[in-house]
C-alpha cells in the first residue's frame, strides 16, 4: 500500500519534470534526486517504526466492527495423543480508545455449563475481570495480575486470546516474505510491555494484503520457542473483517497442542455496554 | 586328541616366533579395528540408563509423566546463616533466585515461597497474587504474617519451606528434549552459576542443589573423577607389581603395551555394541587391567625361568608358551564365561559391563599368544643365568597344611560353615542417593537438604476419577483420605494434593472463613472453582503438572524420608493394602524412579542366582573336561562356590547391605577363583599322573610349582580391585570391595582347605580309576 502511494507521487513529479524541461539530461538528474529522496524517506523509518505502523494498521483495519458473537470449540491434545473438547460462546464489544469487553459463556464440560466470565480489558493496565459461578449463583470478580496462564487448562494463555491493543507490545520489523496460500507475509517481532507476561518476545507473520495473521512463534522467559499458533481457515464478514476458523496452538516444550474452531460469526448485532457489565453475566 | 592339541599348538609357537613383526602388525591391526569403534561412545546420564525400556515400573513413571508433567528437576535449597528466612534480605534473594531460575535451560515452571499463588477474599472479591511481591516493603508484621501462611500451607511446608522456617527451597521443573547429549550438563552449569550469583549477592546466605537431574549430573561427574584417579593408580599398582615380579623392562613394557590394547579394545567393543558409557561399564578399565594382568605374568615368569637356566630369549618363549598355552586359555575363557552371566542382570549397565570385560579379557588372551611373545622377544634383555628361585616359603606352607590337614579340615570347615551361617543377614538395600559417596558434591548437598528440608524420594500416585471427574465429591473425598493416612505414615514427609488447593478455595469463596476449609460438596461447585482459579493463575504455575487435560485424573506425590529397598517395597505394599481396604475405587500402584529402584534390586538378585547357577555349570563342565575327571571336576565346585558365600556371610557381619551391585559379584568372581582352582588342582592331578606321586607328595609338588603364582596373581587381583573399592560411585566401590574379598577367601580355601580336603576324600577320587590312568 506505501509503495503504491509512492509509486504515484512518483508519476506525478515525473510528468512535471516532463512538462517543465523536456531536456532528457535534466530529467535523468531529477530521476536520481528522487530516487535518492525515496531512498532516503525509506531508511529514515527505523524497523521499529515500520513495525509499529504496520500493527496501527491492521487495528485499523479491524476497527469498526462495534460487535460480534461466535461459538468456539476447543481440542485439548496431550503427549500421550490424549484429547479433550471443551466449548463456548463468546460475545465482544468494540470500546474506542480502550480494550474490549467480551464475555465468555460455558457451555462444556457440564460441570461448568453456564459459568460466565465478563473481562473489560485495558491495554497495559490489569483488566478487570468477574466470574459468574451458577453452583455458587454469585458474581466473583477476580483480582489477579496474571494473564500468562493456560486458559481452561489449553496451550492458549488468555493473552494469546485477549484483545491485541496496539500498546501491549514495542514492535521490530523483520523482512518480508511468502507465507503460504500464495500470500506475502510481513513479519514482526513484538515484545511484550505488559510486565507480567508470560512471554520475552513473539514473532508474527501478518499477510501484506489484508494484514490478517498467519503465525504466531511465541518465545518464553529464557527465550526459548514456546509455542506456534497457526491462524487457517480466514474469512471475510460483512465485506470487511477477516476472522480465522481454526487456531492451532502447539507447545514444542510438553509436545502438548490445543486446536481452536470459530462458527457462527454475526457481526454488528447491536450490543451496547449494557451487555457487558455485571448485571449481564447474571441474565445468562 | 591330546598329541594332535600339541603338535598345532608346537607349529603355531614355532610359526609366532618365526613371524614376530607380522604377528606384531596383525595382532595391533586386529585390536585397531576394534578401538576404532571407541568413536560411537557417549555417556549417558540419566539414572533410566539402568532400566530397560520394556522395564514395568520405568513404562508406569513414563506414562505419568505423559500425561501430566515430567518430574525432572532442579531443588535449590538457600540457607541463611540466621536460620531465618523470614527477613527482606533473604526474601529479596529468594525473589532474584525464583526470577533468574526462569532462565534455566529447558526450564517449565519454577516453584519457591515468593512465587506461590496466595488467595484470599475480600466480599465477592477473590485476589490471586505471589506470596511475596516486594520484599524490601515489607514490615515486620508484614514479614510475620507471611510466614504464618507459609508454614502453615500444606502445599509449602516441608516441601519448600522448613516448619522452623530456616530453610527454603526453589523448585525447577525442566522437561529435557533428549535429543541433545550436554542437556543434563547445561542445566546442571546453569544452575550452578545460579548457586553461585545467590552466593556472592547475598554473603549470607548458603545454596545447595539436588534433584533428578543433579543426581544424573552425577553419574558422569563421578564416573569423570574415577577415571582421572582410578586408572592411573591401577597403572601403578600393576607397574609395581609387574616390577617386582618380572624384574626385566621388556617385559613390564610389553605388558603395559598389552593391558592397555586389551583396555581401548574392549572400549572400542563396547562403542561397536552400542553401549552408552555408565558409571559401571567404566569400571571395565580397572578391571580388564587386573585380569589381563594375569596370563603375561604367567608366560612371562616361566619365560624368564627358562632364560635363568640358560636358554636363549626366543627358544625359552617356546618352552614358556608350551607349559601355558592350555592354562591361559583355560582361565581366560572360564573368567570371560563369568563375566557373560551378568547378561542375567536386570540393569542394563551390568549386562554392558559383564560383555565388554568378557571381551577385554580374551583380547588380553589374544595379545598373551600373539603380540606378548613377539614383543618381548623382540625387544633387548639382558638375563643373567642364576638358581632358579626356590620357593622355600612354599615348601613350608605345604608341609604346615599335611602336618595340620585334620585340623584345618575341621577348623577351615567350621570357620566356613560359621561365615555362610550369617549370609541371611545380609539385607537387600539400595539407597539410589547414595550411590555417590561424599566426594560428590551431589551427596553431600542431598544430605543438607533432607536433614533440614524435605525428602529426595517420592512415589507419584495417578489417582482416576474413573469417569466422575477430579471435581465430584465422592472423588476428591477418596483423595483427601488417603492424603491424610500418608501423612500419619512415619515414612512421609509431604504429600501435595489438589484437594488442598480445593479446600483454600472454598474457604476464600465463602469469605476466607474457616469453618469452610474443607471439600466443596457439590461437583459443579467444585469444577467452577477450578475454573476460576485456573484463568488467575500465571504462565508456569498452572495446574496441568497435577490434573489431566480431561480433568478425569489427578497426580498426588508423597514425598518420603530417605528409606532403603526393603522399607520402601514395605510402604508400598502397605499402601496399596491401606487403599485396597479403604479407598478402593482410586486403587492404583505408586510409580517414581525409588519404586524403580527398590524393585530392580529384588529383580536383580534372582535373575543373578539364575545366572550365576548356569555359569557355575557350564564352568565345572569345562574343568571336568580339562581336568579330565568328573570326580574332582564335582569337588571344584566347594573353592570355587565357598568363597564368594564366606565373602558375603563377612559381609553380613560387617555390612550387611546387599544392592544392585553386589548381586552380580557372585557371577562375576566365579570366573576368577575358578582360576586357582584350576591351577592348583591340574599341577596336583599332573604330579599324580605324569609323575606317579602319591597323593602327598602330589600336595608338595603343587605348591611348589604353582603356590607362589597364585599368591602372587591373587595379591594382584586384590590390589587392583581395591583400587575400583576407592570409586566415588558406590555401585562400584562396593563391588570392587567384595570381589577382593572373595579373591582373598579363595587363596585360603585353595591353600588351606582344599588339600586337605583332597587327602581326606583321596579314596572317593581316586575310588574308580579315571579315564587318564586307565589309558595309561
Amino acid at each position: 500500500m506505501q509503495t503504491r502511494l509512492l509509486n504515484k507521487n512518483e508519476d506525478n513529479i515525473m510528468k512535471n519534470n516532463i512538462i517543465i524541461t523536456q531536456s532528457a539530461t535534466l530529467w535523468a538528474i531529477a530521476c536520481f534526486t528522487l530516487l535518492a529522496v525515496i531512498s532516503t524517506t525509506l531508511h529514515a523509518e527505523t524497523s521499529q517504526q515500520k513495525g509499529l505502523r504496520i500493527a496501527r494498521e491492521a487495528d485499523a483495519r479491524d476497527a469498526g466492527f462495534q460487535d460480534f458473537t461466535a461459538d468456539m470449540t476447543m481440542i485439548l491434545t496431550n503427549r500421550a495423543g490424549k484429547t479433550s473438547v471443551r466449548k463456548m460462546r463468546i460475545k465482544t464489544l468494540e470500546v474506542p480508545g480502550d480494550g474490549d469487553k467480551s464475555l465468555s459463556y460455558f457451555d462444556s464440560p457440564a460441570d461448568v455449563k453456564g459459568t460466565t466470565m465478563l473481562t473489560h480489558s485495558h491495554g497495559l493496565k490489569p483488566d478487570d475481570q468477574w466470574l459468574y459461578l451458577p453452583a455458587l449463583k454469585r458474581v466473583k470478580r477476580i483480582n489477579s495480575r496474571n494473564k500468562s496462564g493456560p486458559f481452561m487448562g489449553s496451550e492458549f494463555a488468555f493473552e494469546d486470546l485477549g484483545s491485541q491493543e496496539v500498546e501491549k507490545y514495542t514492535y521490530n520489523y523483520l523482512r518480508e516474505e511468502p507465507c503460504g496460500n500464495g500470500w506475502t507475509c510481513h513479519v514482526i517481532e513484538r515484545k511484550p510491555a505488559y510486565k507480567y507476561s508470560g512471554y520475552s518476545r513473539q514473532v508474527g507473520w501478518i499477510d501484506t494484503k489484508e494484514y490478517r495473521p498467519v503465525k504466531i512463534e511465541f518465545y518464553d522467559r529464557k527465550g526459548s520457542k514456546l509455542k506456534t499458533l497457526l491462524s487457517s481457515g480466514y474469512k471475510e464478514y460483512i465485506g470487511r473483517y477477516w476472522r480465522p476458523s481454526k487456531m492451532h496452538m502447539q507447545n514444542h516444550q510438553t509436545g502438548k497442542s490445543t486446536t481452536l474452531t470459530w462458527t457462527n460469526y454475526t457481526f454488528q448485532n447491536g450490543l451496547t455496554p449494557r451487555d457487558f457489565n455485571q448485571n449481564a453475566i447474571k441474565r445468562r | 586328541m591330546g598329541a594332535t592339541e600339541t603338535l598345532v599348538s608346537k607349529k603355531y609357537i614355532n610359526w609366532i616366533l618365526k613371524k614376530r613383526w607380522r604377528v606384531l602388525l596383525l595382532s595391533i591391526l586386529a585390536v585397531l579395528v576394534l578401538i576404532s569403534g571407541a568413536r560411537f561412545l557417549k555417556f549417558d546420564n540419566d539414572y533410566r540408563a539402568f532400566f530397560d525400556g520394556t522395564n514395568p515400573h520405568l513404562l508406569a513413571f513414563e506414562t505419568l509423566q505423559a500425561t501430566y508433567t515430567k518430574n525432572d528437576n532442579v531443588l535449590l535449597v538457600l540457607a541463611p546463616r540466621d536460620k531465618n528466612v523470614f527477613t527482606p534480605q533473604t526474601l529479596k534473594a529468594v525473589k532474584d533466585a525464583t526470577e533468574k531460575a526462569w532462565q534455566t535451560p529447558y526450564s517449565l515452571r519454577v516453584d519457591s515461597i515468593t512465587n506461590f499463588q496466595h488467595t484470599y477474599s475480600k466480599g465477592d472479591e477473590l485476589t490471586v497474587t505471589d506470596l511475596v511481591d516486594d520484599p524490601a516493603s515489607l514490615s515486620a508484621a508484614d514479614l510475620q504474617a507471611i510466614k504464618t501462611i507459609a508454614v502453615q500451607e500444606p502445599l509449602l511446608v516441608r516441601r519448600l519451606i522448613s516448619p522452623e522456617a530456616h530453610v527454603t527451597a526453589i523448585n525447577i521443573t525442566v522437561e529435557l528434549p533428549g535429543k541433545e547429549q550436554n542437556e543434563v550438563p547445561d542445566v546442571a552449569a546453569s544452575v550452578r552459576a545460579l548457586a553461585q550469583y545467590i552466593e556472592t549477592s547475598y554473603p549470607d546466605i548458603e545454596v545447595y542443589l539436588s534433584g533428578i537431574v543433579m543426581m544424573n549430573n552425577a553419574f558422569p561427574e563421578a564416573s569423570k573423577y574415577d577415571m582421572s584417579h582410578l586408572t592411573p593408580l591401577s597403572y601403578l599398582v600393576i607397574l609395581v607389581i609387574l616390577l617386582l615380579l618380572l624384574r626385566s623392562f621388556s617385559g613390564v613394557a610389553s605388558t603395559l603395551i598389552l593391558l592397555t590394547l586389551a583396555i581401548v579394545g574392549a572400549m572400542g567393543f563396547a562403542g561397536w555394541a552400542g553401549y552408552p558409557l555408565t558409571s559401571p561399564l567404566l569400571s571395565v578399565p580397572v578391571i580388564v587391567m587386573t585380569l589381563g594382568v594375569a596370563d603375561s605374568v604367567h608366560i612371562l615368569s616361566n619365560w624368564r625361568q627358562e632364560m635363568q637356566q640358560g636358554r636363549d630369549k626366543v627358544s625359552a618363549m617356546a618352552e614358556s608358551l608350551r607349559i601355558n598355552t592350555g592354562p591361559v586359555f583355560l582361565t581366560s575363557i572360564t573368567t570371560a564365561i563369568g563375566f557373560m552371566s551378568l547378561n542375567f542382570s536386570d540393569a542394563p549397565p551390568f549386562r554392558a559391563l559383564g560383555n565388554v570385560a568378557a571381551v577385554g579379557v580374551m583380547i588380553a588372551w589374544f595379545l598373551s599368544m600373539t603380540l606378548l611373545p613377539a614383543l618381548v622377544t623382540l625387544l633387548p634383555t639382558r638375563t643373567k643365568p642364576s638358581a632358579a628361585d626356590r620357593p622355600e616359603s612354599m615348601q613350608w606352607l605345604s608341609n604346615f597344611v599335611i602336618r595340620y590337614r585334620q585340623s584345618l579340615l575341621w577348623g577351615m570347615g567350621l570357620l566356613i560353615i560359621g561365615l555362610l551361617a550369617f549370609i541371611p543377614k545380609n539385607q537387600l538395600n539400595d539407597i539410589f542417593v547414595e550411590y555417590f559417596d561424599e566426594r560428590v558434591a551431589f551427596r553431600t548437598d542431598t544430605d543438607f537438604i533432607v536433614d533440614n528440608l524435605t525428602g529426595v524420594y517420592f512415589i507419584d500416585f495417578s489417582l482416576d476419577s474413573r469417569d466422575q471427574g477430579v471435581s465430584s465429591p465422592k472423588f476428591q473425598q477418596d483423595v483427601e483420605k488417603l492424603a491424610q493416612w500418608l501423612r500419619t505414615q512415619p515414612e512421609v514427609l509431604h504429600v501435595n494434593t489438589f484437594t488442598d488447593i480445593m479446600k483454600r478455595l472454598n474457604k476464600n469463596m465463602h469469605g476466607d472463613d474457616p469453618a469452610w476449609y474443607k471439600l466443596p460438596a457439590d461437583k459443579n461447585l467444585a469444577a467452577q472453582y477450578l475454573l476460576l482459579y485456573e484463568m488467575s493463575l500465571p504462565y508456569g504455575l498452572d495446574l496441568n503438572n497435577q490434573i489431566d487435560i480431561n480433568k478425569q485424573s489427578t497426580r498426588l506425590s508423597a514425598t518420603l524420608k530417605t528409606i532403603d529397598t526393603e522399607r520402601f517395597l514395605e510402604l508400598e505394599k502397605r499402601i496399596y493394602e491401606w487403599m485396597k481396604l479403604n479407598t478402593p475405587d482410586i486403587l492404583t500402584y505408586g510409580s517414581s524412579p525409588g519404586v524403580m529402584f527398590a524393585n530392580i534390586g529384588h529383580m536383580n538378585i534372582r535373575s543373578m542366582l539364575k545366572g550365576t547357577f548356569i555359569a557355575l555349570i557350564v564352568i565345572s563342565l569345562l574343568l571336568i573336561v580339562a581336568l579330565r575327571s568328573v570326580r574332582y571336576g564335582l569337588l571344584s565346585l566347594i573353592p570355587n562356590l565357598v568363597p564368594a558365600g564366606m565373602a558375603f556371610g563377612l559381609w553380613g557381619i560387617v555390612n550387611g547391605n546387599v544392592g544392585l551391585s553386589l548381586s552380580v559379584v557372585a557371577a562375576m568372581t566365579l570366573g576368577i577363583v575358578v582360576d586357582d582352582t584350576v591351577h592348583f588342582m591340574s599341577k596336583y592331578l599332573r604330579a599324580k599322573r605324569e609323575k606317579g606321586l602319591h597323593s602327598e607328595a602330589a600336595i608338595h609338588y603343587a605348591f611348589s610349582t604353582v603356590g607362589v603364582a597364585l599368591l602372587v596373581t591373587s595379591i594382584a587381583l586384590v590390589a587392583g580391585f581395591l583400587v575400583l573399592a576407592t570409586s566415588s560411585f558406590e555401585l562400584n566401590s562396593s563391588m570392587g570391595l567384595m570381589v577382593s574379598i572373595v579373591i582373598s577367601f579363595a587363596l585360603i580355601v585353595d591353600f588351606f582347605f582344599l588339600p586337605p580336603l583332597m587327602l581326606t576324600i583321596d579314596k572317593w577320587l581316586n575310588g574308580h580309576a579315571n579315564p587318564s590312568t586307565k589309558q595309561k
